[in-house]
C-alpha cells in the first residue's frame, strides 16, 4: 500500500492506494496515526485508489476514526469505489461512516 | 444402511416417548401428591424433549468427511492462549505448535503478561502477545479479551486456536485448511482428546459422545460449534462479526444517549445552581447540541457525522465560556479545559479518570443529576454525557470484538453469530491434538460449572429459538445444548422419585400396573438402543453418570447465570486448572479428599437417603404396608441413582494422572 498526505483549504488529504487487506490494515493505522501526531487532526481518506477492502480494512477505518477523534479531529472517507461501497454497506460501516462523493465534500457541512 | 437405522430407531423413540408423556399428562399423574406427582411428569417431559434433540441431532450424521487439500501459501497464525499455566507445559506446546508443516506463524498469548515467557518467546523465534495499556481499567473478558487483543496485532488470514496443554501434530493444518476452500466456511472444529486420562476416566474428561455423533450430527446441520481449542478460524468472518457488533453496539448507545442525555440537561437546567449565567449558557448550549444531533440522524447522517457536530457544538461552546470568563482559568480549570478540547478519552485523561469513569450512561447521567453545578463541576459533568455520544466505544479497550464477549462461553456463542450470519462449519473427526485435562474433582468441577454457566448466559441473552439468521435445523442444534444444562433441576426429582415412595409410600404415578409398563418400557427400550447404536462402541458411560450425578453444579450454574444476566451479579469466573507443578501436586493431593467432600456433599445427602430408603422400603414390604411391584420399581430405581452417584466416589478419591509404570506422568 502507498499513501500520500497533502493538506488542503480546512482539512488534510490521505491517499491510500492499493489493497486494504489484513496486511494493508496496519499500515494504514501508521500513516493515519502519523498524519495524527504532526497535527494533521481534520482528515479525508481519499479510497479513490483503493482497489479492495476486507473486513480487516474496515476494522482499521474504525480504528483510525477512534484515534482521530481522540486527538480532537475526525476522520471521513470519500471517493469511494464499487467494491469498498459494498463491504461498508454489508457491515453496515456506512452507518457510521458516511462514504462522500468527493474529497472536497467531506468538511463541507462541519 | 447404518443411517436408515438410526432413523428408524430414533423415530420410534419420540414416538413411543411422546405416546408415553402424553398417557402420564392425561391419565396416570397422581394428583394427590401433586407435590411431586406434578415436578416428575414435568421433569420427565423435560427428558423426552431433550432425547428428541437428541434424536434430531443424529438424524442427519454425514459419512466422514475428507479434507481437501489446501493452497500453498495461505498466512497461518497459530495462536496459544495461557494465563496462568506452567511455563514448561505451555512451551512443550509452542515447539509442537512450531513443527507443524504447514507454512506458519506461532504465537504465545499471554494473559498473565509474565516476563519471562516473553523472553523465552523471543529465543526461540516466536511472536509473544499480551494486553497492552488500552486495557487497562476496561473489562478483560477473559479469553476472548485475550484473542481479540491477539487479533488486532497479528495479520493472518486463518486462525489456529490451541489452549495451552493441547499439544498439536504436524498436520494439523494440512489436514483442516483445505476446507477453507470453499469461501463460506468460517471455522473447522477437531476432537478435544486427553493424554493424561486413564482406561477408567474417574472424572468424565474424555466426551465420546459429544466429539463423535454429537458434533458431527450438528455438523450435519451445519451447526457444529467451534470450542475454544483445535478449531481453526477465518479472520474475514471474525472481523465481519467484529464490525457488525460494533455498528449495532454503538448506533443503540448513540441514541439512547441522545435522549437520556437531553433528559439529564433538561433537570439540570432546572435546578437552582443553573442560575449562574456561564452554567446556563454550557448547559443550552449542550441541550441545543444534543438536539442537533438527533435531528441529523432523523435526517439521515451517519453516526460518526451526527456525533461529531455535537461534540465541536459542545467543545466550541466550552471555549467561549472560558474566553468570557478569565477567572474560571484557575490551573485546574485550564487543565479540564484542555483535556475536554482534546478528545474525551485523551491518554491522560483516561488514566486520570480510570476509576472514576462512569461505566454507563445511567451512572453518567445519575453524576449530572447529583452534581453541584459550579461552573466546573456543570462542565465535568457534560462531559460524562458526552462521552456516551461517541463512536469510539470508551467503554472497551477495543471498539471491534470479533469474539462474542457476552459469555464465558465465548467459543459456542461466537459460532452462533457466525452461523446466524450466514456463515458454514465444519467438524472434522480426527485427532489432531492432545490435551491435559484436570487431574482433580475440584478442577475438574470448576471447569464444567464454567461450561454450563457460558452455555446459560448465551441461552438467556441470544436465544436460538429467536435469533435471526439461523435455519431451523441450526436453532433447534444450540437448543439442544442449551436445554441439556438444565438437567440438574430433573435430577433432583428423579432422586427424589424412590426416596418418597419408599419411605412414605407415596406413588406420583397413579398406578404400577400393566398399563404403566406397556407405556414405559417400550420407550426406555427404544432410548437406550437408540444411545448404543448412536454412541457406535464408545464408552458414554460416564458421560451419562455425570450428567446426572454433577446435579448440584448444572442447577447453580443456571442460578448464577441467571444472576448474571438479569442482575449483574459476577459468576466468580475461574480458570481451568491445568495439572499441577511437582511440589504443589504433593499439596493438592493432601487437601483434594477433603476439598473434593465437600464440594459434593449434596450428592452425599441424596446417596444415603436412597440407601435409608431402601432399608425402610424393605422393611415396609415386610410389613405389608407396601406393594411388590413398587418396592420392586423402586428399589430399582434407588439402586440405579446410586450405581450413578457412585461415580463420585472414585472421583473424589482419583490421585491424578499415573503412568502404567506406577511412575509419575512425564509432563
Amino acid at each position: 500500500m502507498k499513501f500520500a498526505v497533502e493538506e488542503r483549504a480546512g482539512y488534510t488529504e490521505v491517499t491510500a492506494q492499493g489493497r486494504l487487506n489484513m496486511v494493508g490494515a496496519p499500515l494504514l493505522k501508521a500513516a493515519v496515526s502519523d498524519a495524527l501526531e504532526s497535527g494533521h487532526k481534520l482528515l479525508v481518506l481519499n479510497l479513490g485508489e483503493t482497489e479492495f477492502m476486507d473486513s480487516s480494512g474496515l476494522g482499521a477505518l474504525v480504528g483510525c476514526l477512534k484515534a482521530a477523534r481522540q486527538a480532537g479531529g475526525d476522520l471521513r472517507i470519500a471517493n469511494v469505489g464499487e467494491q469498498v461501497q459494498m463491504v461498508l454497506k454489508l457491515t453496515s460501516i456506512d452507518r457510521i461512516l458516511t462514504p462522500y462523493p468527493a474529497v472536497e465534500d467531506a468538511y463541507r457541512n462541519a | 444402511m447404518r443411517h436408515v437405522i438410526v432413523r428408524a430407531v430414533a423415530t420410534l423413540t419420540v414416538l413411543t416417548g411422546a405416546n408415553y408423556i402424553l398417557w402420564r399428562w392425561e391419565a396416570s399423574v397422581n394428583w394427590d401428591v401433586w407435590w411431586i406427582a406434578l415436578p416428575l411428569v414435568v421433569a420427565e417431559t423435560y427428558s423426552l424433549i431433550d432425547v428428541a434433540l437428541f434424536a434430531i441431532t443424529v438424524w442427519r450424521v454425514p459419512a466422514h468427511r475428507v479434507p481437501p487439500t489446501p493452497p500453498e501459501g495461505l498466512r497461518v497464525d497459530v495462536f496459544i492462549t495461557t494465563y496462568d499455566e506452567d511455563p514448561e507445559l505451555v512451551l512443550t506446546t509452542v515447539s509442537a505448535a512450531q513443527a507443524i508443516r504447514y507454512p506458519h506463524r506461532t504465537w504465545i498469548l499471554d494473559d498473565g503478561a509474565r516476563t519471562a515467557l516473553s523472553a523465552e518467546a523471543e529465543r526461540i523465534g516466536v511472536g509473544y502477545v499480551s494486553r497492552g495499556e488500552e486495557w487497562h481499567g476496561k473489562p478483560r473478558h477473559a479469553k476472548a479479551g485475550n484473542l481479540n487483543n491477539a487479533l488486532e496485532q497479528t495479520q493472518g488470514e486463518f486462525i489456529l486456536i490451541l489452549d495451552a496443554d493441547q499439544v498439536p501434530t504436524p498436520e494439523i493444518l494440512d489436514r483442516t485448511l483445505g476446507y477453507f476452500n470453499d469461501r463460506r466456511v468460517a471455522f473447522v472444529q477437531t476432537p478435544q482428546w486427553f493424554g493424561n486420562v486413564p482406561e477408567s476416566d474417574p472424572l468424565g474428561s474424555q466426551a465420546p459422545l459429544f466429539y463423535g455423533p454429537i458434533q458431527r450430527g450438528k455438523d450435519g446441520w451445519n451447526a457444529a460449534f467451534f470450542c475454544g481449542s483445535n478449531g481453526i478460524l477465518r479472520r474475514e468472518a471474525l472481523m465481519q462479526l467484529g464490525l457488525t457488533g460494533y455498528v449495532g453496539d454503538i448506533e443503540r448507545r448513540v441514541r439512547r444517549a441522545l435522549v437520556a442525555g437531553r433528559q439529564a440537561v433538561h433537570s439540570a437546567r432546572r435546578r437552582p445552581g443553573a442560575e449562574d449565567p456561564k452554567v446556563a449558557a454550557l448547559l443550552a448550549s449542550v441541550d441545543e447540541a444534543l438536539a442537533e444531533g438527533s435531528r441529523r440522524l432523523a435526517a439521515g447522517a451517519s453516526i460518526g457525522d451526527a456525533t461529531f457536530a455535537v461534540q465541536s457544538t459542545v467543545d466550541a461552546a466550552v471555549r467561549a465560556l472560558v474566553a468570557q470568563d478569565l477567572e474560571l482559568v484557575t490551573a485546574d480549570a485550564a487543565a479540564l479545559i484542555a483535556e475536554f478540547s482534546a478528545g474525551i478519552a485523551a491518554e491522560s485523561g483516561a488514566r486520570h479518570r480510570a476509576e472514576a469513569r462512569p461505566a454507563d450512561l445511567a451512572a453518567a447521567v445519575e453524576r449530572l443529576a447529583a452534581r453541584d453545578l459550579s461552573p466546573l463541576g456543570a462542565l465535568e459533568s457534560v462531559r460524562d454525557v458526552l462521552d456516551q455520544v461517541s463512536v469510539e466505544r470508551l467503554h472497551e479497550a477495543q471498539p471491534i470484538m470479533p469474539l462474542s464477549t457476552i459469555s464465558v462461553t465465548e467459543d459456542m456463542s461466537t459460532s452462533m453469530r457466525l452461523h446466524a450470519a450466514g456463515w458454514r462449519s465444519v467438524y472434522h473427526d480426527e485427532l489432531l491434538a492432545v490435551g491435559l485435562a484436570p487431574e482433580d474433582l475440584p478442577s475438574m468441577l470448576s471447569q464444567r460449572m464454567r461450561w454450563a454457566q457460558g452455555t446459560v448466559q448465551v441461552m438467556l441473552q441470544e436465544n436460538p429459538l429467536t435469533m435471526r439468521g439461523l435455519s431451523w435445523g441450526q436453532r433447534l442444534m444450540y437448543f439442544g445444548t442449551m436445554w441439556s444444562y438444565l438437567s440438574g433441576f430433573a435430577a433432583v426429582v428423579y432422586f427424589a422419585g424412590p426416596l418418597v415412595y419408599l419411605l412414605a409410600g407415596v406413588l406420583p404415578v397413579q398406578a404400577l400396573n400393566v398399563d404403566f409398563f406397556s407405556h414405559f418400557v417400550p420407550f426406555m427400550v427404544l432410548n437406550q438402543a437408540m444411545f448404543l447404536i448412536v454412541a457406535n462402541g464408545a464408552r458414554t458411560w460416564r458421560g451419562q453418570q455425570y450428567n446426572l450425578a454433577l446435579f448440584p453444579t448444572w442447577i447453580r450454574a443456571c442460578t448464577s447465570a441467571a444472576a448474571n444476566v438479569w442482575f449483574g451479579r459476577p459468576l466468580d469466573f475461574v480458570v481451568t486448572p491445568k495439572p499441577r507443578e511437582e511440589s504443589q501436586r504433593e499439596n493438592q493431593r493432601q487437601r483434594s479428599g477433603r476439598h473434593a467432600l465437600r464440594l459434593v456433599w449434596p450428592q452425599g445427602v441424596f446417596a444415603a437417603g436412597l440407601a435409608i430408603a431402601c432399608i425402610v422400603g424393605a422393611a415396609r414390604w415386610i410389613l405389608g404396608l407396601a406393594t411388590d411391584v413398587g418396592t420392586v420399581v423402586n428399589v430399582g430405581w434407588a439402586v440405579f441413582d446410586l450405581t450413578l452417584l457412585s461415580v463420585l466416589v472414585g472421583a473424589a478419591r482419583y490421585q491424578g494422572f499415573h503412568t502404567q509404570t506406577g511412575g509419575e506422568e512425564e509432563r
